[in-house]
């Protein structure tokens, strides 16, 4: 199977360890071309770090990560080309703010890409649009609520049109009532095929959205099935749990 | 996010003193004004109906010799303003450069990481007026050829070695403020990590360390009088010298004090106001 490039990502005993603390133990996950993938599991459970993994934003300290059969952790791999397309959106948006709405969309295309500003500005507005930011866009970030920040966040990720979206609990630093907005427009990135991870604590929203739910536990996918395997009948002793403790706490 | 935002009432920095009185209303600007006059004019009569009084001011507030000194001294503070101006062109850019150079991971980079702490060691390690005079006597005494023999090239060139060093620092820290999910948002877009600098750390730095650098541009403003020390070409600083061992008064010096004043002492409010403008085009309205 390995090179075979139908997979739109393919991990293979990634371990991934901080000094003497190892966050992940081996991880096996291979992600099919308009697959979307929903990471369910305690904080620290090494969602967020796997996530980072994928992007290149952490080294590894074994295994590997493929894309489209290409090993991007190979030595000599240009990081940044193969960041241009696995986007990857935060919890904490990092969006930057000393730009505008615009430029924060059009910095990575005009400048990584080499795009006329004019095409990039074109590309922005457009999305930007599609996300109801059509107003903002000569806003400074700070200037707008948490949810409009997280979607300015997306559409700067969609900018540099990746094949692959990595979204980070991209609701779990929003207040309540922002949270909708940004779950509709990943809603309609998933709707649009875009092939996308999730790391996520709306289970609500994995349970709708997941072609397939994985659950971490202590650095490993302890656990993984379609929505309803996972959500009405879990087989692991701790995935029952976890999604009890979830169920007290009223986020389902 | 929803709700007041507490940050708002720091963010209204600009003219704190003036911002205070107004919360105070009426009254309180009616008794700011009257207390301060009581406290100045107290000053001025303890001060003139000292025993020397007669003396100090023959000495110091001369009208006279004021008169006469002040448009030479006035007219060759243009030296010291094109010191400052040429020097913190290149005061700037060279910071930056060590700052950077200071920033670059890995251990290919350490030679330049070396460099970079050794200059600032240095430079930031002397007093500035012995690099003037180091420079400004020692190199033109060398008698190199192809190398500028003029002791104020040197002069300018100690003030921009010494006083880069301490710019560098200050840009330092400003780039070590910008958070690293910064960084990781500029390369997880695909940014070089020069890029990431260039576009979304420097920017940022910069705009942070804005205060700090003023600081460091009015030292260099009243350092510029360091040259006189090494060059015979009269500045503010040296004019006002020679006034004053011709006349034997030291009213001369108080009239160059003056123009260093006139210099800075704007120079502070405009960035005050600038960074202020800054914060309120960024944040004004955050608390959506």
């Amino acid at each position: 199977m390995t090179g075979d490039g139908a997979d739109a990502l393919r991990i293979e005993g990634l371990h991934k360890s901080f000094g003497k603390l190892e966050v992940l133990k081996g991880i096996d996950l291979v992600i099919a071309e308009h697959e979307v993938v929903c990471l369910i599991g305690a904080s620290g459970s090494g969602k967020s770090t796997l996530l980072r993994c994928i992007n290149l934003l952490e080294p590894l300290n074994a295994g590997r990560v493929l894309v489209h059969g290409e090993e991007i952790t190979a030595r000599g791999v240009d990081v940044n080309r193969i960041r241009r397309y696995i986007g990857i959106v935060f919890q904490a948006f990092n969006l930057f703010p000393h730009m505008s709405v615009l430029r924060n969309v059009t910095l990575a295309p005009t400048e990584a890409l080499g795009m006329s500003k004019r095409d990039a500005e074109a590309v922005a507005t457009e999305l930007l649009r599609r996300f109801g930011l059509a107003d903002k866009k000569d806003e400074f970030p700070d200037r707008l609520s948490g949810g409009q920040q997280q979607r300015v966040a997306i559409v700067r990720a969609l900018a540099m049109k990746p094949d692959i979206m990595l979204l980070d609990e991209v609701t779990s630093a929003l207040d309540p009532e922002l949270v909708s907005g940004v779950l509709d427009v990943i809603r309609e990135l998933a709707e649009s095929g875009m092939t996308m991870v999730i790391a996520t604590h709306e289970m609500g929203f994995a349970r709708d959205i997941a072609n397939r739910v994985c659950f971490l536990d202590a650095g490993q996918i302890l656990e993984e099935g379609t929505p309803e395997q996972i959500f009405t009948a879990p087989k692991e002793p701790r995935t029952q749990q976890f999604l009890q403790s979830i169920l007290e706490a009223g986020r389902m | 996010m929803l709700g007041g935002d507490p940050r708002l009432p720091e963010d209204e920095r600009s003219s704190k003193i003036l911002g205070q009185l107004r919360a105070e209303g009426a009254r309180g600007v009616a008794i700011a004004v009257v207390s301060t006059l009581v406290v100045f004019a107290l000053i001025v009569l303890a001060v003139i109906h000292s025993q020397n009084w007669p003396a100090v001011r023959q000495a110091f507030f001369n009208a006279d010799e004021f008169r006469r000194s002040f448009p030479d001294i006035a007219r060759k503070f243009r030296r010291n303003i094109e010191y400052f101006l040429i020097a913190e062109v290149f005061i700037l850019a060279l910071a930056l450069l060590l700052a950077v150079l200071r920033s670059l991971p890995g251990p290919v980079f350490f030679p330049l990481r070396l460099m970079s702490i050794i200059y600032t060691d240095l430079f930031r390690g002397l007093p500035t007026i012995l690099v003037v005079y180091l420079f400004g006597f020692g190199i033109p005494s060398l008698g190199l050829a192809g190398v500028p023999s003029s002791a104020t090239f040197w002069a300018v060139v100690a003030l921009i070695m010494s006083y880069s060093a301490y710019v560098a620092e200050v840009y330092r820290a400003g780039i070590e403020s910008v958070h690293p999910s910064q960084v990781a948002a500029a390369r997880s877009l695909g940014l070089s990590r020069s890029q990431s600098l260039r576009f979304v750390v420097i920017p940022q730095a910069v705009r942070r360390v804005i205060p700090p650098l003023l600081n460091d541009f009015i030292g260099l403003q009243k350092d510029t009088a360091l040259v006189a020390f090494v060059v015979a070409i009269p500045e503010a600083f040296k004019q006002a010298v020679i006034f004053k061992d011709a006349d034997f008064n030291f009213t001369p010096l108080l009239a160059a004090a003056l123009m260093f004043l006139v210099i800075t002492v704007p120079m502070t409010r405009f960035v005050d106001w600038l960074v202020g403008r800054e914060r309120r085009k960024r944040q004004a309205g955050a608390a959506l």
